[in-house]
């Protein structure tokens, strides 16, 4: 009896994969452990193990092709002494219809967009006008003409995304309609005067061409802080780069003389990151007017150096806070990281553990990112956003030489910090990073 | 021995085995727990031998017609032997089928009754021998067994449950049935066609409780003419047992007692869930009235243990059942943009002569819910198809919302009209409203084409009538 193999679900939140390799090609006789194919997920690349045994009759699904549906037929497995004939024809095109969907959909969306960029006020009619269609069961469509809705704006949870009944009665008549005085449709900006709202994202596509995920709690938390953050607080940015050539020595040196437990594994292992949280702490006890916060009546400078670490996640990002870190040698900042990013991988982080806190690091250094800005996390006045630390020409003594140099960029609050005072700040960086011995003076 | 599975099904059962085959069909590896046959209830004591028995009844009432279809025969006769054989042969050959599709799927089957034991944990017992089984999830389909109450139960000798009604081992000429519920008005459709002298006793006033009142108007007097004697807001108080009789003790709603003596007793009564010595109260899990509590998706509140079918709220239906194990399966297995069931959009069938079927609200029902409504109706006496057949009795009724156009209820008594519902849960199901409906076109000459001159209808567009 022919069977299908399924694109399986490596992970319990794995929806769709690249199958990247096939180990085994059509007439292949397999049996269970056999290696079938490598599968690509966002984090991992995971080898696939047949679990029956067989004949591979036919590759429904060519390697190197990405976004396979978990659960969408990848293969035929064929019994012995079976032929390719006998197996059910069915499979193959069950899954090529979300992908073709999927095309029509992007096709829509490609096209709907200039239009509607131009005149967002116009988007809802203007989108229904230019014949997207939008898949709604009959009752659906007579209950909308009756309550005055329009479907283009409602986003549907029938069989591929086809609105039907329950979405309609949930939808607020006129959600849909931009035109619509206080429109629910407002996604951001909404509340200060003078400033239009942003339309809801779902009128500038048609229904069924997206997936929709609700927000969960720290999607919301993201949104609103990071709003009124860029919102609210007059940024402004300072760059610098730091030559990390001694922070490497020094740094491997550490590393090396780090005392080994009776399974060889170091005690500890410092990281570029580690020294700029260290350096910050010692930057801000010199730079007092910098280590404060912003209050409608008076500025709060704080005694210690509180010092943040964003963290990305895979479902967010939290910034968890090294205390008193300028009380904290190298080591211990470097352990407690790593405890506190552990503990918002798995969300246990307490609100005392990222609460509060005078200044903040966000490293992208890792994922290669030369130089970004961050919105500042408040109450803090000030983030660095730390680039890569990568080769570079720079000039020595008057010689062109190679170093090791970082970029550092600042976003500071200039209701707190002015110019100059951030300018001083990072100078005193510079200079704990690019000789870190000289934090000790 | 012990093996660690995906999932294990505790019942195989229309909802437990096609759950598993769900579950394999989706990479997960499986096993189906059975005390006795595959197939559950539906297949060897239920839903499948009662329509080889009924079949059977239809053919004797069809041969008390033959000269109406031009043919004669005398002397002809029915052997209870040979009837019950049948049916037990179809019972067979399904329950071998469904073994045969574990195997086509690599479903393993394990003989005995399942106890929850802990997280994940099954202890199987067959004949006084255990074995431990363990699974990350488990989904519970152990069904439901007939109800029986204080001085009414069973015996299997003189008082019957549906189990020794389908097995009759010699014809009872008179016959008590306790419920009219689908169970008991089959039976009682059964042996009144075959002679058997029947009476249904029915605690409310009409016959069919949940189906449309026009509808069970219509069927209790289709049955009345048949000879069967209904007693309707009539209780037993009590069944006395005799040598090779009963007599039974009834009470009407006035009070009014009279005595009735018949050969056998059929108690349908309703059901109540299998829900003991699964380890149940033990995992944590919710049992009201004898049916687990569970969430729109199965969902036991225990995790990791699922429920479906009979086990778990109504309609106790095998399609209902076998619905519920694909959205489990599918829900285990990470299946995206799974829909919890909608009851509404679940049709009963019912095989008596002449046979009901019905989806959604009941007229009645569709008015206490405050729609303005409309009702379409049309009789089998203008379809031409029913009318060459010589099934000229039934009626086909709809329940539209007046201002939507959504089919709210569909209703049908008469020859077939159990095949014919599909078409009607089909348009509820794809939401198409009766413009949909009118704008279709049925095949001429078919049962069907009263379905659609029973929407027609609806707006007084009937076409034939």
């Amino acid at each position: 009896m022919a069977t299908n193999i399924l694109m399986p679900a490596l992970s319990p939140t794995m929806e769709e994969g690249k199958l990247a390799k096939w180990l085994v090609k059509e007439g292949d006789t397999v049996k269970s452990g056999t290696i079938l194919a490598e599968i690509e997920t966002d984090k991992a690349t995971m080898e696939f193990e047949a679990v029956d045994e067989g004949k591979i009759g036919k590759i429904l699904v060519p390697e190197g092709s990405e976004g396979v549906k978990v659960n969408a037929p990848i293969a035929v497995l064929l019994d012995e002494g079976e032929k390719m004939g006998d197996a059910p024809a069915a499979a193959a095109p069950k899954q090529d219809i979300p992908a073709a969907m999927k095309d029509i959909g992007d096709a829509v969306k490609k096209e709907a967009a200039p239009k509607t960029a131009a005149a967002p006020a116009a988007v809802a009619p203007a989108a229904k006008g230019d014949g997207a269609r939008v898949f709604a069961s009959p009752l659906a469509r007579r209950i909308a003409a009756g309550k005055g809705i329009d479907l283009s704006g409602i986003a549907g949870t029938g069989p591929r995304g086809r609105i039907v009944k329950s979405d309609v009665e949930n939808a607020k008549p006129g959600a849909a309609k931009p035109a619509a005085a206080g429109a629910p449709a407002a996604a951001g900006g909404g509340g200060i005067p003078g400033v239009a709202p942003l339309p809801d994202a779902r009128l500038l596509y048609p229904a069924g061409s997206y997936e929709e995920t609700p927000h969960d709690s720290m999607r919301k938390a993201i949104a609103k802080r990071l709003t009124s953050a860029k919102t609210l607080i007059p940024h402004y940015y300072l760059t610098v780069d730091c030559n990390l050539d001694a922070l490497m020595a020094v740094r491997e040196k550490m590393n090396a003389a780090a005392p080994k437990g009776k399974d060889k594994v170091p005690a500890y292992k410092l990281s570029v990151n580690d020294f700029i949280m260290k350096a910050s702490a010692m930057a801000l006890m010199k730079h007092p007017d910098v280590n404060a916060s912003w209050t409608d009546t008076a500025i709060l400078r704080h005694k210690d150096a509180d010092v943040g670490v964003a963290v990305a996640l895979d479902f967010g990002l939290i910034t968890p806070i090294i205390f008193k870190a300028q009380t904290k040698g190298l080591v211990e900042i470097s352990n407690e990281v790593k405890t506190l990013a552990a503990l918002a991988k798995d969300k246990k982080l307490k609100p005392n553990q990222y609460e509060g806190g005078g200044f903040s690091v966000s490293n992208l250094g890792m994922y290669g990112i030369k130089n970004f800005t961050s919105i500042i996390n408040p109450p803090q006045s000030c983030i660095i956003a730390v680039g890569a630390g990568e080769e570079r020409p720079i000039v020595k003594d008057g010689k062109l030489d190679i170093g090791v140099v970082m970029t550092v960029t600042m976003s500071a609050d200039h209701r707190v910090v002015d110019g100059g005072t951030g300018a001083k700040f990072l100078q005193t960086l510079k200079t704990f990073i690019e000789e870190p011995a000289s934090m000790l003076l | 021995m012990s093996d660690a599975y995906d999932v294990i099904v505790v019942g195989g059962g229309p909802g437990g085995y096609v759950c598993a085959i769900r579950c394999a069909q989706l990479g997960l590896k499986t096993a189906v727990v059975e005390r006795d046959r595959m197939g559950g209830i539906c297949l060897n004591w239920g839903c499948i031998p009662t329509k080889a028995l009924l079949r059977s009844s239809e053919i004797w009432h069809l041969m008390h017609r033959l000269d109406e279809f031009g043919f004669s025969a005398d002397n002809f006769k029915f052997d209870i032997e040979k009837i019950v054989k049948r049916s037990r042969a179809v019972s067979k050959q399904l329950s071998d089928g469904v073994s045969f599709l574990m195997k086509k799927h690599k479903i393993a089957v394990i003989p005995g009754e399942a106890k929850l034991v802990g997280k994940g944990k099954l202890t199987v017992t067959k004949d006084g021998k255990s074995a431990d089984y363990t699974a990350k999830n488990i989904v519970l389909a152990t069904g439901a067994r007939a109800r029986t109450m204080p001085g009414l139960e069973p015996d299997g000798k003189l008082i019957w449950t549906y189990r020794e009604a389908m097995v009759p081992p010699s014809f009872p000429k008179s016959l008590l049935v306790v419920g009219s519920g689908a169970i008991g008005i089959e039976f009682a459709s059964f042996y009144r066609t075959l002679g058997a002298d029947v009476t249904v006793v029915e605690i409310l006033d009409r016959v069919m409780p949940v189906e449309d009142e026009e509808i069970s108007a219509f069927a209790a007097k289709a049955f009345t003419k048949q000879g069967m004697k209904l007693k309707l807001g009539t209780q037993v108080t009590e069944l006395k047992k005799g040598a090779d009789n009963v007599t039974c003790t009834l009470k009407d709603k006035a009070g009014k007692t009279e005595q009735v003596t018949v050969d056998r007793v059929i108690l349908a009564m309703g059901i109540v869930g299998n829900v003991e010595n699964s380890g149940l109260e033990a995992a944590g899990i919710k049992v009201d009235r004898t049916h687990i509590v569970a969430g729109k998706y199965g969902e036991t509140g225990v995790d990791g243990v699922w429920a479906i079918g009979d086990l778990v709220g109504g309609p106790w239906l095998a399609h209902k059942a076998m619905h519920e194990g694909v959205i489990v399966a599918e829900k285990i297995a990470g299946v995206k943009g799974v829909h919890p069931l909608d009851t509404s959009n679940v049709a009963g069938c019912t095989y008596c002569w002449p046979q009901v079927a019905s989806v959604g609200m009941t007229e009645a029902k569709a008015k206490e819910s405050g729609r303005k409504i409309k009702v379409g109706k049309f009789p089998f006496i203008g379809n031409g198809k029913a009318i060459a057949l010589g099934e000229a009795e039934g009626l086909v009724k709809t329940v539209f919302d007046a201002e939507t156009g959504e089919l709210l209820g569909a209703h049908m008594i008469g020859a077939e009209v159990t095949e014919l519902i599909q078409g009607y849960v089909i348009a509820k199901t794809g939401e198409l409203t009766d413009q949909e409906l009118s704008h279709t076109i049925f095949p001429h000459p078919t049962l069907s084409e009263m379905m659609h001159e029973a929407v027609l209808a609806a707006d007084g567009a009937a076409l034939h009538i």
